[in-house]
C-alpha cells in the first residue's frame, strides 16, 4: 500500500487566534475512500482545503503523493459544495475549463470532455447552460469537470449537501461506481452519518471548538453496496457507532446549539 | 406566451393559456407585443388629449402647439431639423464611444491595483458631481475645435456610470468560481479573460444603458452652453434659435427628436444587452 496523503501534526490557527484544527495525524492510502464526518466548525473543510493546497497549515507536515503539496505531482481534483459552474458557458465549456486553463489541445480536450460527460451520464446535455439543469445535474457537471483532468485524488467538500435526499442517494451510488471504476483516492467531507456509512471504507470522526479528530471508524462492508445496504442491520450498527462517537465528543462541550 | 416560443424551457410554474384564448388574440398575449403596445396606447391617449385640449380651448400655437402642428413642422422643416439631429447624434455617439473606452480602461486599472483605485476614485466622483454646465464654458474656451469641445463635455457626463459599473462588475466574481480558478492555478490573464470579464458583463451593460442617455444629455447641454459659439447646427442650437424667434412649434419638434433619439439609444443598448446575456443572466432570461 502506498500512502496518497500523509498528515503529521498538521494544525491550523487563523490570524485572529481561532483554532480551526488541533494537530492531526492521518494517512490515506492510495485507492481508499475516506470520509471526514463532523458538525460545522469541526475543521473538516479546513483539513480538506489544506490537502488541496487552498490553505496553508499553520504547523505540521503535509505530504501528498510523498511530496509537499507545492511540489506534488499528484493530479488533485476538488469538488465544492456548490457546483461553481460558469453561468455564461455551456456544459461542455464548463467541463473543458481545467483543460483550457492547462492549455490542452482542443481536439484532445473535447474527446476527454465527452468521456467525462459520459461517466456522469450527461452526454446529451453538452450544449445546455447550467441554469437549464437541476441541482443534481449541475453537481454532475461539476464532478465531470473534476474527472476531466484524470485525477488520482478526488477531494469533495460536502458535494451533495444542498441536494434533496433522493438525488443525493443516486449521486452517492454513482460516485462509488466512479471511485471503483477510475481507481480514485477519495476524501469526502460530510455532516451526514448515513452518507458516511454508505460511502466510506473509513470514517474520521471530528468535533468542534476546537476542531479536532476524535475517533476513527472502519466500515468493513463489501462493495458494491446496494441500496438495500442502507436499510440493513449492519448499516444501522455502523451508524449507531458513529452517532455514539459524535455524541461522546460533543458531551464534553458547552451547549451552543 | 405562445406554445411556439415556449419549447425551449419548460417552466412548471407557467400555465399555458387556454387554447381558445390563444386562438382569439395570440399576438396581444405575447409579452414582446405587450411591451410595445401598452406604452403606445398611453402615448396615443395623451396625444389625443393634448390635441383636443388645444383645439377646445383655442390655445394659440405660439404658446402650446397642437401635436398635429408639431408633426407638420417636422415635415416642413425636415431638412433643417434632421440635419441638426445628425450633428447632435454624431457628438453623442462619439462621446458615448469615448466614455465607454475610457471608462472600461479606467475600471481595468482600478481592479488591477487597490492603490490606483483608492487614489483616483474620489476624482471620478468629483467628475460625476460637478455640473457640466459649470465647466462647459471653460472646455469650450480651451478646446479650439467646437466638435471636440462638445464631445469632451458629453464624454465627461457619460463616463462615471461606465467606470462605476464596470469596476463593480469586475469585482463581482462568485467566490466559489474564484477559488476554483485559484485551485487550477489559473494565471492572472486567464482569470481576467475567462472569469472576471464575463462576470462583469451584466454590470457593464447596465452602465452602457445609463451612459447612452447621459451622452445625449451631455451633448445637448454642451450645445446649449456653446450657443452660437458652438458648431451652430445641433438640435440644442435649433431650440435656442427657435426660442429667440418665438417659433414654439419648431422648439417642440426639436424636443421630440431629442427624446426619440434618447429612447432609441436606450432601446439599442437594451437589445445589445439582451443579445449578449440571453441564456445565462437572470436579468435577461425570459420570466414569462
Amino acid at each position: 500500500m502506498t500512502p496518497a496523503i500523509e498528515l503529521l501534526g498538521v494544525s491550523k490557527t487563523y490570524a485572529n487566534g481561532t483554532q480551526a484544527l488541533l494537530p492531526v495525524d492521518l494517512t490515506v492510502q492510495e485507492g481508499e475512500f475516506v470520509t471526514l464526518l463532523g458538525a460545522s466548525g469541526c475543521g473538516k473543510s479546513t483539513l480538506l482545503k489544506m490537502v488541496a493546497g487552498l490553505l496553508e497549515p499553520t504547523d505540521g507536515r503535509l505530504l501528498v503523493g510523498r511530496k509537499p503539496i507545492a511540489r506534488s505531482d499528484q493530479r488533485i481534483a476538488f469538488v465544492f459544495q456548490e457546483a461553481t459552474l460558469m453561468p455564461w458557458a455551456r456544459v461542455q465549456s464548463n467541463v473543458r475549463l481545467p483543460l483550457d486553463l492547462a492549455q490542452v489541445p482542443r481536439s484532445e480536450a473535447d474527446a476527454r470532455v465527452q468521456d467525462a460527460l459520459h461517466l456522469v451520464g450527461l452526454q446529451s446535455f453538452a450544449a445546455h447552460r447550467p441554469r437549464e439543469l437541476s441541482g443534481g445535474m449541475q453537481m454532475r457537471v461539476s464532478i465531470a469537470r473534476s474527472l476531466v483532468t484524470r485525477p488520482t485524488l478526488l477531494l469533495m467538500d460536502e458535494p451533495f449537501g444542498a441536494l434533496d435526499e433522493i438525488t443525493r442517494h443516486r449521486l452517492d451510488a454513482d460516485l462509488l461506481d466512479l471511485w471503483r471504476d477510475q481507481k480514485l483516492t477519495v476524501v469526502f467531507v460530510t455532516h451526514s452519518i448515513y452518507e458516511a456509512v454508505y460511502l466510506s471504507q473509513r470514517v474520521i470522526v471530528m468535533a468542534a471548538r476546537p476542531g479536532r479528530v476524535v475517533d476513527e471508524v472502519v466500515i468493513d462492508e463489501p462493495y458494491p453496496r446496494s441500496a438495500g445496504f442502507r436499510v440493513s442491520t449492519a448499516f444501522a450498527g455502523h451508524a449507531a457507532r458513529l452517532q455514539d462517537a459524535l455524541q461522546r465528543a460533543s458531551a464534553a462541550e458547552p451547549a451552543t446549539v | 406566451m405562445s406554445a411556439v416560443m415556449s419549447h425551449q424551457r419548460a417552466d412548471p410554474s407557467v400555465q399555458e393559456p387556454p387554447a381558445a384564448a390563444t386562438a382569439v388574440t395570440p399576438w396581444l398575449k405575447r409579452p414582446n407585443v405587450q411591451r410595445v403596445f401598452y406604452p403606445m396606447l398611453v402615448a396615443a391617449v395623451l396625444i389625443a388629449l393634448w390635441q383636443s385640449l388645444v383645439v377646445a380651448f383655442q390655445i394659440p400655437h405660439y404658446l402650446v402647439p397642437s401635436p398635429l402642428r408639431v408633426a407638420g413642422v417636422l415635415v416642413t422643416d425636415a431638412a433643417l431639423l434632421f440635419g441638426a439631429l445628425v450633428t447632435t447624434l454624431k457628438i453623442t455617439v462619439l462621446a458615448f464611444v469615448c466614455a465607454t473606452l475610457l471608462g472600461v480602461a479606467i475600471a481595468f486599472a482600478f481592479v488591477q491595483n487597490r492603490v490606483i483605485e483608492t487614489a483616483l476614485f474620489p476624482y471620478a466622483v468629483l467628475l460625476q458631481v460637478t455640473p457640466i454646465v459649470a465647466i462647459a464654458p471653460l472646455i469650450i474656451i480651451w478646446v479650439k475645435s467646437p466638435t471636440a469641445s462638445l464631445v469632451i463635455c458629453a464624454t465627461l457626463v457619460a463616463l462615471f456610470p461606465i467606470i462605476a459599473n464596470t469596476t463593480l462588475g469586475l469585482r463581482s466574481v462568485s467566490p466559489g468560481l474564484a477559488s476554483y480558478f485559484k485551485l487550477q492555478r489559473a494565471t492572472r490573464w486567464q482569470t481576467l479573460v475567462r472569469l472576471r470579464i464575463p462576470s462583469a458583463l451584466p454590470y457593464f451593460f447596465g452602465g452602457l444603458r445609463i451612459s447612452s442617455g447621459l451622452a445625449l444629455i451631455g451633448a445637448v447641454v454642451a450645445e446649449f452652453v456653446a450657443g452660437t459659439g458652438g458648431t451652430g447646427t445641433g438640435l440644442a442650437y435649433q431650440i435656442l434659435q427657435a426660442g429667440y424667434q418665438l417659433n414654439i412649434p419648431r422648439m417642440f419638434a426639436a424636443l421630440v427628436l431629442i427624446t426619440a433619439t434618447g429612447v432609441a439609444l436606450f432601446a439599442a443598448m437594451a437589445l445589445l444587452s439582451k443579445w449578449a446575456l440571453a441564456g445565462w443572466h437572470d436579468s435577461e432570461v425570459a420570466h414569462e
